[in-house]
């Protein structure tokens, strides 16, 4: 098993007819048919007004639902620019789908409030926006992420950054470990899913033994963590915080990544993590090193 | 994106929130004229800088000039006026650079009864706005957090339905306000937070707001910035940015499409994504040196993109060696090679480079590096990149 990424998912994306949907779309396809040859998970896109068109062999679909009744599919990959994103993620939480991963990067916090405010009671999960995707190696990626990085095995990975991911994923390669799914949360103040969310399904599920944390400067997600880890997670964790030298009151490209008020400093969050016993790499070159030592 | 006091209060003015009445001034007979169109006893001269702390800021070539003044005449604004405009203000936040100050803005003096504090922002917690307000206005909040957190009263509000004037009202009665101040509070409160909403704020401070003796609220001061994220709707307030106010440096890379944060190490790094840019500057920091900027050039830069990020890192005389850390996904290694021997041509890089590629395309941009006769630094991994590119300062 693994989480939110599985062998029955089917995926659309909404945005297929801009240049990066596409080419994601395309290398998600590859990817999955690399791993599971004959398997159809990318199975069409969602552009409005564009429907009854084809491109590359993706059926392209006016609506999310219409996608939906046609296609099957149960999860949708977003990659609609900023301004209509928002509006995008709820069309997809209206036509009732599992899973809603947003990549997009750049959409206004108050666009951001009102979503997660629309999407409470819905059943649709929201992963991201600005962030890299879900990989469930050896099955599918949903996301930016180059497949061949991720190996299949038995860590669960938690990040808000991407590059990090993949960094911490070889480095897990050189340590001889693989991972159940890799879920990049991403870096906005507001996110459809937190480490909460994720720490629980990792602890539920059989296939992953282990979880990486990968965390950043601002706000207190990964204080949160750390007493949701305390107190209900059994299975070995080890951290890593990005952000040590970040200078207070300057955003660190992403949007979420500021040190305000004197808050959510990287030494915090290290702290915090150390005091639910997590093993924390104050290097990023440890993250592989310190997954090693949590497991023992 | 920040703004300044005056433009701010313009702004809150059109919202329907009371402010003072006040004139933008950018000479000193302009100052003088204010002064008596303004018609009271007493009129206050506010340097317009972005960077806070200015009543207590000192200007360098005035050392006992102040960058907020009380004037009892059009006399005494005008001299005041000479002594601050054209000069450079140094306050607690603006470094020891300090900043010009061009603008000047003259308000009313008010009959104050009390000073408070009051803040809206996004809490992520929450996952929506918060109204924070306090008793002690004019001190800086994060210190009352630490010192007094009872004093801090927050109240979340609904996007979409705003303030309600019970919980304007709830805030009032606990700040002890007399009946008059509770009404003030009940125009006042909604008001701000609707334009906290409307303008896609990312912080709308006033400190000190204030009570006058006639019972009614102020904004004294008003710190605004805004979410960048959303200013594609708000073209009226991208006319508000004051590009003298920014790092030139980091108003070039965004430019570039670049998100560049410049510190003041010595190391240059250049690393694709915002994560893995921050720990590189860790990296550094870890191994004894001192990183020189954040630079992420993103997922999909290309060698254009790329090449103006060395430039942009060179362009920093502090700049004493350079990490190269990629881990292509989107980005190919090749391309940042491309970009890098692009850059030995055209910018000229003489400083000590240390490479450190994964990633996408790796063996093909580790063969360019080898066969390019350039005096380039390989390194393995995180560790070894950081080891080599402190060791070569000393070198």
């Amino acid at each position: 098993m693994s989480i939110l990424v599985t062998e029955e998912t089917k995926v659309i994306c909404q945005g297929i007819t801009g240049k990066s949907g596409l080419f994601h779309s395309q290398k998600c396809r590859e990817y999955a048919q690399e791993c599971r040859p004959g398997a159809d998970v990318f199975v069409g896109g969602v552009t409005p007004g564009k429907g009854g068109s084809d491109v590359d062999g993706f059926p392209v679909f006016n609506s999310v639902r219409e996608a939906k009744e046609k296609t099957g599919a149960n999860t949708s990959m977003v990659f609609v620019p900023p301004p209509f994103c928002a509006d995008a993620i709820l069309e997809a939480v209206d036509a009732e789908m599992d899973l809603v991963i947003a990549i997009t990067e750049g959409i206004p916090v108050v666009d951001m409030i009102k979503v997660c405010d629309a999407m409470q009671g819905s059943k649709t999960r929201l992963v991201g926006p600005n962030c890299p995707g879900v990989i469930t190696p050896g099955v599918a990626k949903i996301g930016i992420m180059p497949g061949y990085i991720h190996s299949p095995g038995s860590v669960g990975i938690i990040s808000k950054s991407g590059t990090l991911t993949y960094e911490a994923a070889w480095q897990l390669g050189r340590v001889g470990l693989g991972q159940s799914t890799a879920v990049g949360i991403g870096g906005d103040p507001i996110a459809g899913t937190n480490y909460i969310d994720l720490l629980e399904m990792f602890q539920n599920d059989p296939q992953t033994e282990a979880i990486l944390v990968i965390g950043e400067i601002g706000g207190s997600a990964e204080q949160e963590a750390a007493d949701y880890i305390k107190s209900n997670v059994t299975k070995p964790v080890a951290g890593f915080i990005a952000g040590q030298t970040a200078p207070p009151g300057k955003r660190m490209g992403h949007a979420g990544a500021i040190i305000s008020g004197g808050g959510g400093t990287a030494a915090e969050k290290m702290s915090a993590l150390r005091a639910a016993g997590v093993v924390v790499s104050d290097s990023p070159a440890g993250m592989g090193d310190a997954m090693k030592e949590a497991i023992g | 994106m920040k703004i300044h006091e005056y433009q701010a209060k313009s702004l809150l003015k059109k919202a329907g929130v009371a402010v003072p009445e006040g004139i933008v001034c950018r000479t000193a007979d302009e100052v003088a004229a204010a002064y008596d169109t303004l018609g009271g006893a007493i009129a206050v001269v506010k340097s317009q800088i972005h960077a806070g702390g200015r009543g207590k800021g000192r200007f360098k070539e005035e050392p006992e000039q102040a960058g907020v003044v009380l004037v009892r005449s059009a006399q005494e604004a005008r001299e005041n006026a000479e002594r601050m405009l054209g000069n450079t203000l140094v306050t607690i936040q603006t470094g020891e650079e300090g900043k010009q100050v061009n603008t000047l803005f003259v308000e009313q003096g008010l009959n104050i009864a009390r000073e408070l504090y009051l803040g809206i922002v996004v809490d992520r917690e929450v996952g929506g706005p918060v109204l924070i307000m306090s008793s002690e206005g004019g001190m800086e909040i994060e210190e009352v957090a630490h010192n007094s957190p009872e004093k801090i009263l927050t109240e979340p509000f609904d996007l979409n339905a705003g303030l309600f004037p019970y919980q304007a009202r709830k805030l009032a009665y606990a700040l002890g306000f007399d009946k008059t101040a509770v009404r003030s509070a009940e125009k006042f409160l909604p008001k701000l937070c609707q334009f906290f909403v409307d303008l896609d704020c990312s912080m709308t401070e006033i400190n000190p707001l204030v009570l006058t003796d006639e019972g009614q609220l102020l904004a004294l001061d008003a710190k605004v910035s805004f979410d960048d994220n959303a200013l594609f709707r708000h073209k009226d307030i991208v006319e508000l940015r004051d590009l003298s106010e920014e790092d030139p440096s980091e108003v070039q890379a965004g430019d570039a499409g670049l998100s560049y944060v410049n510190l003041d190490g010595n190391i240059g790094c250049l690393v694709n994504g915002a994560g893995l840019a921050m720990s590189t500057m860790d990296l550094i920091k870890l191994h004894g040196g001192e990183p020189a900027n954040f630079l992420d050039v993103g997922g999909g830069a290309n060698v254009d993109q790329v090449s103006e990020a060395f430039r942009i890192i060179l362009s920093d005389d502090n700049v004493k060696a350079i990490l190269v850390n990629i881990f292509g996904g989107i980005m190919r290694c090749d391309v940042i090679v491309e970009a890098l021997l692009e850059a030995y041509e055209k910018v000229g890089i003489t400083v000590p480079l240390v490479v450190r590629l994964e990633g996408t395309n790796v063996e093909k941009a580790r063969e360019m590096l080898d066969g390019c006769g350039r005096d380039i630094i390989t390194a393995a991994d995180l560790t070894d990149a950081a080891e080599k590119v402190v060791s070569s300062l000393s070198a």
